[in-house]
């Protein structure tokens, strides 16, 4: 078997192992953390293959006559699944801390659907056409639906409804349509660098086609249909850092850049997208001025998810080979700080039990490790040096500069004060309001230790990939030479 | 051994139609049950053997009584028939081992043996619809199959059954006249009764009057029997108060077959000529299907008896069915004959699993005495006041309508999910665009109405004192092999959309 295979094959015996285990809580934890371990380990043997210009490929059966389950490993691909694999062992750490410091309930069903939930994410990665993405894409949206809902109250049903509803609608509305039609039109659905459209295909139809891809593609959150992510906010909060900041999320702009390059080819999208720019950029700057009116701090982030995984679009829209290689950095120094600003929020629910920004007064000096890490992590969504998020707002905008893409600098530079006036408020009201009387009388310290030492991970990955950017880097450059 | 495949296709149809007088004969559940099973499986076999015939020598014509045709009748097997063949005795073979734990709670024991002479008869009245190649016997076997289903619905429990079985003996004796005047003035016209002698001769007379009279009744009296929108009234109550085996053996069969009988008439006697040029059938046949889409679908989201909301998802689609007819393409008619085979076993599936959910409240509301239920004891209907919290008391059976479910939906990776491709894939073909919206907007009502059966099922808290109480193993595992065939047909589509395309190749061939 290849090692290919085994990146699909690990998590689903990892779900089973955790399924059988479940009565042995410590047990059942420790098959999660192997399980990541191991995934991590082979989706980096397949890295060294790829960086050599090798594409790993495994096709499994045809689904319909000349239609295949196949997976084939590109540069792109190759980068989303690192980061979702990776991240992943530092979620399972958060979780355990998480969901025992919480009581919560179903603790089974929530690592198996976690795990796979993570092997969905992983074969959208190495999706090789687009039946294989379709497929899983959907797979995705229900593996992550018991996991959203996890709570079981009626909050939670609502939240689910709108997140089924969406996800799944667009989906079907507009996805299923796009994959048909190209195999309609290409008689083939494999995804090729340069595009698969015929040479000469209607302008209009590529118009249209581009538009059904990007609703279709819900996950990626693009305005109007974006209501589905914070309605998600009600899971447990590891869901909402590893999937609804990493991996659901990036499956989305990841599928969008894949499309764009692999499906249009950037050449034949070349004035297609003038309104893709404008509607990326309006979803940008619309959600930055809801997280600033939001108190929840959960649904603050989530509603700066909706407007970084614009930049991803936006990025991937202007066309220019270096926007696409800022597209594909954001999509790892994104996942790196949000995961930090998410992890930093359950942090706080759990040992203080504070959910609304409004309560966050001092709460840096109970817990100094927490409130450090969602500054770095703030800093990467501003686009400040020394975190990820400047390096590929630095591609974004060498991107815009070169095709003249005027409005989308503007955009950029108005979200980076946006970004600003909503994350550095909650950093200074941590370190240097006074603590509220009512919370003087609720001591509480550092959440625990194994969300502590998770958020300190991926805070140091934060500025780790500042400084070293070498194999992010290096696998984007791939993705525009190819 | 030669000799024996030789006569298949009469074996096909005398088998189970000779279980049903031994079954009355024997006078008792028990052999009943294994004689009208062993019958079915039969039937199974043979269809199989004929299936992989066709698939070799192509078109299987055989002579009863060495009588050749046109002067004799001929049983005539093309791909098309052998693939339903398959779907109705199949279906059959997975109902009746099921029909066995079900029908305790839902029919008095001393009625048992007739429910399986019942039950085979209507299977032989099927299978014979199928493989007959003579129009007048098509509506033989169309009336044994339908006296014996006013029977079946009849025996469930709930005394609107009797009103449901009555409604749907005047609807669909209708439409046997209907269908049987078609005939007439086709006999008239030809001085035969042959499909395939029909289908030459027709040629010649083409363009007159009674022609495309015997066209329209035929038309009608058939969408009447598959409960083309907005002929389906007979359908809802007669789903939803049939016992539960009934209701998953007709949902996967009875319709369908009446879908076949249709094509057949269309394709194989009229021709496209008379079908798609001559009469606005096509055009009528896509209003009706898109209303079928849209307002059986929605009308099943408010629907609170769970056996009704997808009796009217039946209706819905059978309008997918029906939408495909209406292209006039081969991948049109093939996604039509796919939707007929991966919506009749999904349809099975959920129907047997909710066989169990009765079953699990008829336990819960009364104790059998030694001669079954007691009598007038009205098993509680599966409304959704009674699922609240399902999932924790039957999670197999719930997981399993939800998987179905999402091949109604059209998820990927489902049967449903191919039917649907070739539909939208036959529509872009036609540049009919807003048909392929039309289709996606109905598959949203879809979800619709299997997430109200989620949200009631793993949300609303189970009663007090729920403790888990699965339906027993003889009702999950026929279920559950549907359930398993929903996903099978969807990932490994060659036999499926082999034959599909196959028979709809064939069909298009003969009537050009």
């Amino acid at each position: 078997m290849s090692v290919l295979a085994f990146a699909f094959v690990i998590p689903l015996l990892g779900a089973v192992g955790i399924a059988l285990t479940g009565k042995w809580p410590n047990l059942r934890e420790s098959v999660t953390l192997a399980t990541a371990v191991l995934l991590f380990g082979t989706v980096l043997q397949l890295l060294e293959p790829v960086l050599a210009g090798a594409r790993p490929e495994l096709v499994l059966f045809e689904i319909l006559p000349g239609l295949a389950i196949a997976f084939k490993v590109e540069p792109l691909g190759m980068l989303f699944g690192l980061i979702a694999s990776g991240l992943w062992i530092v979620n399972s750490v958060y979780s355990i801390g998480y969901m025992r410091g919480n009581d919560e309930k179903h603790q089974t069903r929530f690592y198996v659907c976690f795990a796979l939930s993570l092997a969905s994410a992983l074969a959208i990665a190495f999706a090789g056409n687009l039946l294989t993405l379709f497929l899983f894409y959907e797979v995705l949206t229900l593996m992550t639906y018991p996991l959203v809902t996890h709570a079981g109250t009626d909050k939670a049903r609502a939240g689910g409804r709108t997140y089924l509803a969406i996800l799944m609608g667009t989906s079907i509305l507009f996805l299923l349509p796009a994959v048909i039609y190209v195999w309609h039109v290409a008689g083939t659905t494999d995804f090729t660098a340069g595009g698969i459209l015929p040479a000469g295909t209607d302008s209009g139809a590529v118009s249209v086609l581009l538009a059904l891809f990007m609703f279709g593609i819900g996950k990626a959150a693009l305005m109007p249909f974006h209501r589905w992510l914070p309605a998600a906010m009600v899971a447990p909060t590891p869901v909402s850092a590893l999937l609804h900041a990493v991996a659901v999320v990036k499956a989305g702009v990841f599928s969008v850049v894949k499309v764009v390059v692999y499906v249009f080819g950037l050449d034949q999208l070349a004035g297609a997208t003038d309104w893709l720019v404008a509607l990326a950029g309006f979803t940008i700057v619309a959600a930055s001025i809801v997280a600033l009116h939001a108190d929840n701090l959960k649904r603050r982030l989530a509603y700066s998810t909706v407007s970084q995984l614009s930049y991803v679009i936006l990025a991937a829209a202007i066309l220019a080979p270096l926007s696409v290689i800022g597209a594909a950095l954001h999509i790892a120094a994104h996942a790196l700080g949000k995961i930090t600003l998410f992890f930093a929020a359950g942090s706080i629910y759990t040992a203080a039990h504070k959910t609304e920004v409004s309560q966050l007064d001092g709460i840096g000096r109970r817990m100094p490790w927490t409130m450090a890490a969602f500054g770095i992590g703030a800093l990467s969504m501003i686009g400040l040096p020394p975190a990820a998020g400047f390096i590929s707002k630095w591609y974004l905008v060498s991107g815009a500069m070169s095709q003249g893409a005027w409005l989308a600098l503007f955009v950029v530079l108005l979200s980076t004060l946006l970004n600003a006036a909503y994350f550095l408020p909650i950093v200074y009201r941590a370190f240097f309001r006074p603590l509220s009387a009512e919370a003087e009388h609720h001591p509480h310290g550092e959440a625990p230790l194994p969300i502590v030492i998770a958020l300190t991970f991926t805070a140091f990955g934060t500025l780790a990939l500042f400084f070293f950017p070498d194999v992010p880097l290096a696998l984007a450059q791939q993705l525009v030479k190819s | 051994m030669s000799s024996l495949s030789a006569h298949l296709p009469a074996l096909q149809v005398v088998l189970p139609l000779l279980s049903a007088p031994f079954a009355v004969l024997l006078r008792h559940g028990g052999f009943a049950f294994g004689i009208v099973t062993a019958g079915a499986w039969a039937a199974f076999a043979c269809a199989i053997g004929l299936w992989l015939q066709t698939g070799e020598a192509g078109i299987i014509s055989y002579h009863i009584g060495s009588w050749p045709p046109p002067w004799g009748i001929e049983y005539r097997v093309d791909r098309l028939a052998s693939f339903v063949l398959l779907l109705v005795s199949g279906t059959a073979a997975i109902v009746l081992p099921y029909s066995r734990a079900s029908i305790e709670h839902e029919i008095p024991r001393e009625l048992h043996y007739l429910y399986y002479a019942m039950f085979g008869l209507c299977l032989a009245g099927l299978l014979g619809i199928t493989i007959t190649g003579d129009a007048f016997n098509v509506f033989v076997f169309l009336e044994i199959s339908s006296l014996s289903t006013y029977v079946l619905i009849a025996l469930g429990r709930d005394r609107r059954a009797l009103a449901a079985s009555y409604r749907y003996l005047i609807m669909g004796t209708i439409g046997a006249t209907f269908f049987v005047i078609g005939i007439g003035f086709l006999y008239l016209m030809t001085g035969t009764l042959n499909i395939v002698d029909l289908g030459e001769r027709l040629r010649t007379v083409e363009d007159s009057r009674p022609v495309l009279a015997a066209l329209a009744f035929i038309t009608v009296g058939v969408s009447l029997k598959l409960a083309l929108f907005p002929l389906h009234q007979w359908l809802p109550n007669a789903y939803t108060y049939a016992p539960s085996a009934v209701t998953a053996f007709l949902a996967a069969t009875a319709t369908k077959v009446s879908v076949y009988v249709l094509i057949r008439f269309w394709f194989s006697v009229f021709g496209e000529t008379l079908i798609f040029e001559k009469l606005p059938l096509p055009q009528i046949l896509l209003l009706l299907s898109l209303a079928a889409m849209f307002a059986a679908s929605f009308i099943a989201i408010f629907q609170d008896n769970l056996k009704r909301l997808f009796a009217y998802s039946s209706v819905g689609q059978i309008g997918y069915i029906t939408l495909g007819m209406s292209f006039d393409s081969v991948n049109g008619l093939g996604a039509a004959i796919l939707h007929l085979f991966n919506h009749g076993i999904t349809k099975a599936a959920i129907f047997l699993l909710i066989g169990g959910v009765v079953l699990g409240l008829a336990k819960n509301s009364a104790v059998p005495n030694s001669r079954g239920v007691p009598a007038g004891a009205v098993p509680p209907a599966p409304t959704f006041d009674r699922l609240a919290g399902l999932a924790k008391r039957m999670p197999l059976t719930c997981f399993g309508i939800v998987l179905a479910g999402l091949s109604l939906i059209g998820v990927p990776g489902t049967a449903g999910f191919v039917s649907k491709w070739y539909l939208i894939l036959a529509a872009m073909e036609a540049g009919q665009f807003w048909i392929v919206a039309a289709i996606l907007l109905s598959s949203l009502l879809a979800i619709a109405y299997v997430w109200r059966f989620v949200e009631v099922a793993y949300f609303k808290p189970a009663p007090e004192g729920t403790t888990k109480q699965e339906a027993p193993l003889g009702l999950l595992i026929p279920a559950w092999l549907l359930v398993i065939g929903t996903i099978w047909f969807g990932l490994d589509t060659s036999f499926t959309v082999g034959t599909a395309t196959e028979a709809a190749l064939q069909l298009v061939k003969a009537g050009r």
